[in-house]
Parts: structure tokens; sequence; C-alpha cells
């Protein structure tokens, strides 16, 4: 992905040194262009590969935990709105769109589209980001983030809790319900690192909307914008296992 | 997408292949669709087939976006391959850890 600022070097040419024989993107360790847009995928690709064991790490944590801890993971995933996460996967899933589209325009040349694209995904990220924060608030206010805080109330005694008498849960022993807090401590862990990986997406995503402005990507070269796609539908790939896991399985138990 | 209707933007070696938007219309509705579906699935009374099958829906979707989105499906062999064997990887791993723990306490549950 580091390879964007090619063009802007394009233009220093060092004496002796012709560039009109290859793009000026052309890095010359690479015989074609061809050359250096696979290995720049292949190396985008390993990238995300150390990503999926990072996260399948978290995944086989929570797959072992809800089986140790069966009832409190429940009553925990009761706890969460579905609402809230059905919309931010819609969200997620039109900013992959708005990406693809993106990457589309950049490879047939269209200045305008690409600029409004990699806004429109900008925008969609921050409407994820904002629909997290909501569903984080809920969780503080109600003393389910693990730590000195924590509170035990809506596991040990649902009815008082209006999402727990909701679902019509059974109050849990106190050793299981204590468990509740390993439930949110792995969503918070889950969640949170897939909220980090969007923050530093959009924050490329800002930069690359004004590169894509001064028409960087427009030239012939997308390999930058390219790998990021590839980076931004990770991250959403990571959700769509993300949101069954934590808001839906546990609906009937 | 046959190869007769993609288009390519360079030539020589292994051509850049450039997915047209209809693909992407087409997968951007379907994936909407599977989630509707995983939301109204989780409604249904399945048992120990609610986690199968919402993990099912999400492995299918999860396809959809490696292959079209991510343009693995027009990539290269190396593409493939590295996408292959890190998903093999990463079940290896997880059959692993799983063989442990369910082995560990044999007899004791």
């Amino acid at each position: 992905m580091s390879d964007s600022t090619a063009i802007a070097h394009g233009a220093a040419e060092t004496p002796g040194h012709v560039h009109g024989e290859h793009p000026p993107y052309q890095r010359h360790h690479f015989e074609t262009v061809e050359q250096q847009a696979d290995a720049t995928n292949f190396a985008m690709w390993l990238f995300l590969l150390t990503e999926i064991m990072f996260f399948g790490g978290l995944f086989t944590a929570y797959l072992i935990y809800r089986n140790w801890y069966y009832p409190a993971f429940v009553a925990g995933s009761h706890q969460l709105n579905i609402f809230w996460g059905t919309a931010n996967t819609a969200v997620l899933i039109s900013s992959s769109f708005t990406m693809a589209m993106g990457v589309w325009c950049a490879e047939t040349r269209r200045k305008g589209g690409l600029v409004l694209c990699l806004v429109l995904t900008f925008i969609l990220g921050l409407v994820f980001l904002g629909i997290k924060t909501i569903e984080y608030s809920e969780k503080i206010e109600k003393h389910h983030v693990p730590g000195f805080h924590y509170s035990l109330q809506s596991f040990l005694n649902p009815d008082s809790d209006p999402e727990a008498k909701a679902a019509g849960d059974k109050p849990l022993p106190l050793d299981m319900a204590r468990h509740t807090e390993v439930y949110f401590s792995l969503y918070f862990a889950m969640t949170g690192m897939h909220a980090l990986h969007m923050i530093i997406g959009i924050s490329i995503l800002g930069f690359m909307i004004f590169r894509a402005q001064a028409g960087a990507y427009t030239t012939g070269h997308v390999t930058f914008v390219e790998n990021f796609g590839l980076y931004w539908h990770f991250v959403d790939i990571i959700w769509i296992f993300l949101f069954p896991l934590l808001y839906l399985i546990s609906r009937h138990q | 997408m046959s190869e007769h209707t993609s288009q390519t933007a360079n030539h020589g070696g292994h051509e850049h292949h450039v997915t047209p938007p209809i693909v992407y219309v087409a997968i951007f509705i379907t994936l909407l669709v599977f989630t509707a579906l995983t939301v109204g699935a989780s409604y249904v009374e399945m048992g120990v087939w609610n986690p199968v099958v919402a993990i099912a829906i999400g492995v299918v979707k999860a396809t959809l976006v490696v292959l079209f989105f991510m343009g693995v499906k027009y990539s290269t062999k190396l593409t493939k391959l590295t996408v292959g064997a890190g998903v093999f990887m990463f079940i290896v791993l997880i059959s692993m850890t799983l063989a442990d723990y369910i082995s560990r306490a044999w007899g004791r549950w």
C-alpha cells in the first residue's frame, strides 16, 4: 500500500534515466506493472492472513468460554440490541459496496465517482461507529463494562431489567452470574478491536479522499485504492461473523 | 462473469480484471438478503441448529465478499493459494485448540 507516493516521485527524474519506457509508478525492481500489482496484492493478503489469525484467536476464546459458561453467555447476549446490530450490519455492508464501487471508479478513471464513493464509505464508517457508541453507552449506564463497577443486578434479578425481562431470563446463581463478566469482556474485546480497525480505516479514507481529489488514483495506478478496499472488506467480514455470534445465536435459550 | 464479458485494463502478464458494477450491485443485494435471513432465522426455535445456521449464513456471506468484493475469483493463482492456505491454517489451529479443550478433561465433564 506504500507506493501511492510513486506518482509524485515520477516527476523528479534522475539524470541518465528516462521514464518513457514504463509508467512513472512502476518501481524499478519490478519487470512489469502487472508483476508489481500481483506482488502488492500478494503482500496485502499475507497481512490480512495475520489479521485472520488475530481475530481467530478471539473467536476461539469466545467459542470455548461460551461452552463453559453457557447460561451466563445466553443472559449476556440478551442484553444486546438486535435492532442496532442489524442496522450496523446493513451500514457496514453498504460501506463495503460503496468501497467496491470506488475501486471500479479508480479502475475506469472516474475521478468524481471515486471521490463520491470514498466520501460515502467514510460517512457510513462514521455511522457505524456512531451506532456502536449508542450501544456502548447503554452498557456503561447499566454497569455492564467489566471492572470494579460491574453490576450483576440484571442477571441475579432479571425482572428488574427491561431487556432480561423481555427475554424471559431466569435468575442465575451467583457464581454463574459472575461469569457474565467474561461474556462482556469478550464482547468489548472483539467489538472494540473491530471498532479500532474501523477507526484506522476511516483515517486512511480521509487521507485518500484528498489524494483522490488531486487525481492520484485515476491515472491507471489503482494499487492503493484496491488494497485499501481489501482491508475494508476484511473488516466487513469480521463483523459478518461477530454479529450472529454475539447478538443472534442465544435468542432462544 | 465469463471471460468474454470481462473488461481488461492492462495487457501482458496477468491482466487486470475490472469487475463491472452490476456484479457489485448483485452481491450487495444478496448480502442484504442474507442479513435479513440470518436475523429471521434467529427468531425461529431450532435448538442446537440456531448457531449452525447462523454460522453457515455467515460463511456464505464471507465467501461472496472474498470472491467478488475482494476479487479473489479473478485474481492470480498465487492469491487464490494464499487465501486458501490461510483459511486451511485457521481451521487447523481452531480444530487443534478445540481438540485440546475437549480431550483435556476427558470423562470428567
